[in-house]
């Protein structure tokens, strides 16, 4: 818990800021594990609920471990209208998850996000920080293929 | 510390390389890194230096790279053009003509970027060192006159002048609802309390709305100055701002360029040597769209969930922690160091009655031109779209614009015409909103475009109010069931039904509009609402229940391509021999339609759906 208590050092160990702790243990351990949110809980003399309340909450925070490869698909208004949706049809149906879910070998997680801002790019998919535009339903298999270790394997 | 950028004066030429998230996205770091290894080649690293900048705002024509002092434009700049470039411009004075803008088909190439439409009608004031300084100096800034509105602010002016100077200007809140900025400082001055504090917003949540995002990345110092300039007329000695977690890198420009003021003594104790002491610290979001809402925004930097609280008493009296708090949006601040170091006459002096100054409207969605556009207010809806935008790509026809966001509304065709500005959008069913403007074409579907709003909001709303809650839930199965060939008799009417309900008995600014994008398109496009229920037919070909792929006999010529690509199957076929799809297998995701070569495009969707 060394971790966490230099997390909690560099907020003050101050309730308010709160979210920006729960900000750090994810971009430490990439999503909130339940033992370090219980420690977190008794050093803030904060109920565990609230800190639950906010996890689920705001979006950005998850209480499940993400796969290895995190693909974000921005569904914002452009990449709506520029086809969004078919896109992640396609990656659902490739990786065999709906949006939201990791895949059983902790592989990928597919999550979808309202506007990453990107819309000269419109359909933006983001794998593993790394910006795709204009993608289409016939590009997905070759993007995913660039990260799918078991495909090279085979 | 006014001092001029006195950095590679020697230069003969500049390269300024956009590093804005679109350019970034598309390599510009690879192409800023080649430049300087091909310069250094030629032997010419001592006569031209190569800059980073903040986004240009065209960002479809990415990666951007101008040529300074002469201002020629380069766009879609690869690594492997980069020898050529260097050699023909930089090395024998000949500009690459194959890497400049051309406006359409059988046009000529345009080398300047002032020449170009997209440029050339637009306006900066917020976006005004747009792609000319490097955004993580503030050097730059200040060789190009930053800070000097400070500077006056904190010695020449008294609070209440500048908070006059404000208010004779005109300025209104950029980030959707459109108060009077100087009468929102004014009413936090006054009130009571010697604790008070000042927030930036920069929870830019519409989707489709991006400025607040490159202003920050651009320009950050821009937005500092403002908002110790409101500070100071305010009586705030804190400051925050709240900035989206989707934004790394605004989050990351804005807190070097805390650091740098701070060392330059423009933030902190005793600012440029005066009795005034302000700091400002950053808070990242963590993804929720109603934390744009002031009362929640508050919520969330106290580290609470974001739910709105309602109003009165408004922040300008209870705020953070209790105290006076006066929030204004990114754009809204990056406006004020112009109006104080120009002036409120001149500032009023451009736009309409009501809305001064200008408006940076992100241009997005089926448009040529992809891009940030900064535009005096009342300029019209056909200027933006086809002036600066380019019209629509392919030949297709316009259908509608959205502004607004989730809270705004569909303009169709008929008010291309309408001025811009605060009041003639709200009169149209639609708003300002942070201005995000989302162009259709006759291939978007209202209906869709209906439901995808709602069920944004519906995921969005915070859940406080049954009416919001309830009502965006409701509205989405009935579009939901609308898009899938279920809707029937009697689900318009009990639409607009809700929608009105929802509007009326909602405590924020959510749940308040969040029926419009669901009113405005049944205004203006109740037709195609009504082929959707009674004829179970989307005429823009997008809802996947009412509509089928077909392969066209007389086009098709066997080639197997999509057989081969299609992922359920469902294409039958022999080589040379026409192919079929069958409708019972077909999970209609299109790749047919896409790799059907452009020779034979016998693939088509048809609607109502095939049996």
């Amino acid at each position: 818990m060394k971790n966490i208590e230099k997390i909690l050092l560099r907020y003050d160990f101050k309730r308010d800021n709160i979210i920006q702790i729960l900000q750090g243990i994810q971009g430490h351990y990439k999503y909130l594990p339940a033992e370090v949110l219980k420690y977190t809980s008794k050093r803030l003399k904060m109920p565990l609920s609230e800190i639950y309340s906010l996890a689920t909450f705001y979006t950005a925070f998850s209480l499940e471990p993400r796969g290895k490869h995190l693909i974000t698909i921005c569904l914002g208004t452009a990449c709506h209208v520029r086809g969004a949706p078919d896109v992640l049809g396609r990656i659902e149906e490739r990786l065999g998850i709906s949006a939201g879910s990791t895949t059983e070998d902790n592989l990928f997680t597919l999550e979808t996000v309202n506007c990453l801002g990107a819309c000269a790019l419109a359909p933006v998919v983001v794998i593993d920080g790394e910006y795709y535009g204009q993608t289409t339903v016939n590009k997905v298999d070759k993007l995913i293929d660039q990260y799918d270790e078991k495909k090279d394997s085979e | 510390m006014m001092r001029k950028k006195t950095a590679n004066k020697e230069s003969r030429l500049h390269l300024l390389v956009c590093a804005g998230t679109g350019c970034v996205a598309n390599h510009s770091f690879d192409v800023k890194e080649e430049l300087e290894k091909e310069i250094a080649r030629q032997g010419l690293h001592k006569e031209i230096s190569v800059f980073t900048t903040g986004c240009q705002g065209f960002c479809e024509r990415g990666p951007i790279v101008i040529v300074q002092p002469d201002g020629i434009f380069y766009q879609r700049v690869s690594k492997k053009d980069v020898p050529f470039l260097v050699e023909e411009h930089l090395l024998k004075g000949r500009p690459v003509k194959s890497l400049m803008y051309e406006p359409g088909p059988e046009k000529l190439p345009i080398p300047k970027m002032n020449d170009i439409g997209f440029f050339k009608h637009q306006r900066l004031i917020v976006l005004r060192n747009r792609g000319r300084l490097d955004p993580e100096n503030i050097d730059e800034y200040i060789g190009f006159e930053g800070y000097q509105a400070l500077e006056k602010a904190l010695t020449k002016m008294s609070p209440a002048q500048i908070i006059a100077e404000v208010k004779n200007a005109g300025l209104r809140g950029r980030g959707g609802a459109g108060f009077r900025t100087g009468l929102k400082w004014e009413l936090c001055r006054n009130a009571s309390g010697r604790v008070k504090y000042i927030v930036c917003n920069g929870d830019e949540g519409d989707p489709g709305a991006f400025m607040d995002r490159s202003v920050l990345e651009a320009d950050p110092h821009s937005v500092l100055e403002g908002m110790i300039i409101g500070a100071k007329a305010i009586g705030a000695q804190k400051g925050f701002i709240y900035v989206r977690s989707e934004y790394p890198l605004a989050v990351k420009r804005i807190k070097i360029a805390i650091k740098q003021a701070e060392k330059y003594g423009i933030l902190g104790k005793g600012i440029l040597g005066t009795d005034f002491s302000f700091s400002i610290d950053v808070i990242q979001g963590a993804g929720a769209f109603v934390c744009g809402e002031e009362t929640a925004l508050m919520a969330s930097i106290q580290g609470k969930v974001g739910r709105p609280h309602p109003r009165p008493p408004y922040p300008v009296e209870k705020g953070l922690w209790g105290k006076p708090t006066n929030i204004n949006n990114v754009e809204t601040w990056a406006n004020v160091p112009m109006i104080i170091s120009r002036g409120a006459k001149w500032f009023s002096s451009i736009g309409t009655k009501g809305s001064k100054g200008t408006k940076i409207f992100s241009l997005v969605g089926k448009i040529n031109n992809t891009g940030l556009v900064e535009v005096p207010m009342g300029i019209t809806l056909r200027e933006v779209i086809f002036d600066i935008g380019g019209g629509i790509p392919g030949d297709k026809k316009f259908k509608a614009v959205q502004t607004g966001g989730p809270s705004g509304g569909c303009i169709p065709h008929d008010l291309l015409d309408l001025p811009i500005d605060y009041e003639s959008l709200t009169e149209v069913g639609s708003m300002m909103g942070s201005g995000g403007m989302i162009v259709m074409d006759e291939n978007t579907c209202m209906v869709d475009v209906a439901r995808y709003f709602l069920n944004f909001t519906q995921q969005e709303s915070c859940g406080k109010c049954p009416s919001c809650r309830l009502g965006t839930k409701q509205m989405v199965e009935i579009l939901d069931r609308i898009t899938d060939g279920k809707g029937h008799k009697g689900d318009i009417e009990f639409l607009e039904q809700i929608g009105i309900n929802t509007k009326l008995s909602s405590l924020c600014g959510l749940g308040q509009t969040a029926a419009n994008p669901v009113l405005t398109t049944l205004k203006y496009f109740r037709k195609e609402y009504e082929l959707h229920i009674f004829e179970k037919q989307c005429p823009a070909l997008v809802c996947k229940s009412l509509i089928s792929f077909v392969i066209d006999p007389d086009k098709c010529s066997g080639c197997t391509i999509c057989a081969k690509k299609c992922p359920s199957n469902a294409i039958n076929g022999e080589p040379k021999k026409v192919h079929t799809i069958d409708q019972a297998i077909c999970i209609k995701c299109g790749i047919c339609i896409t790799v059907c070569p452009e020779k034979f495009k016998a693939v088509r969707k048809v609607s109502p759906a095939v049996k």
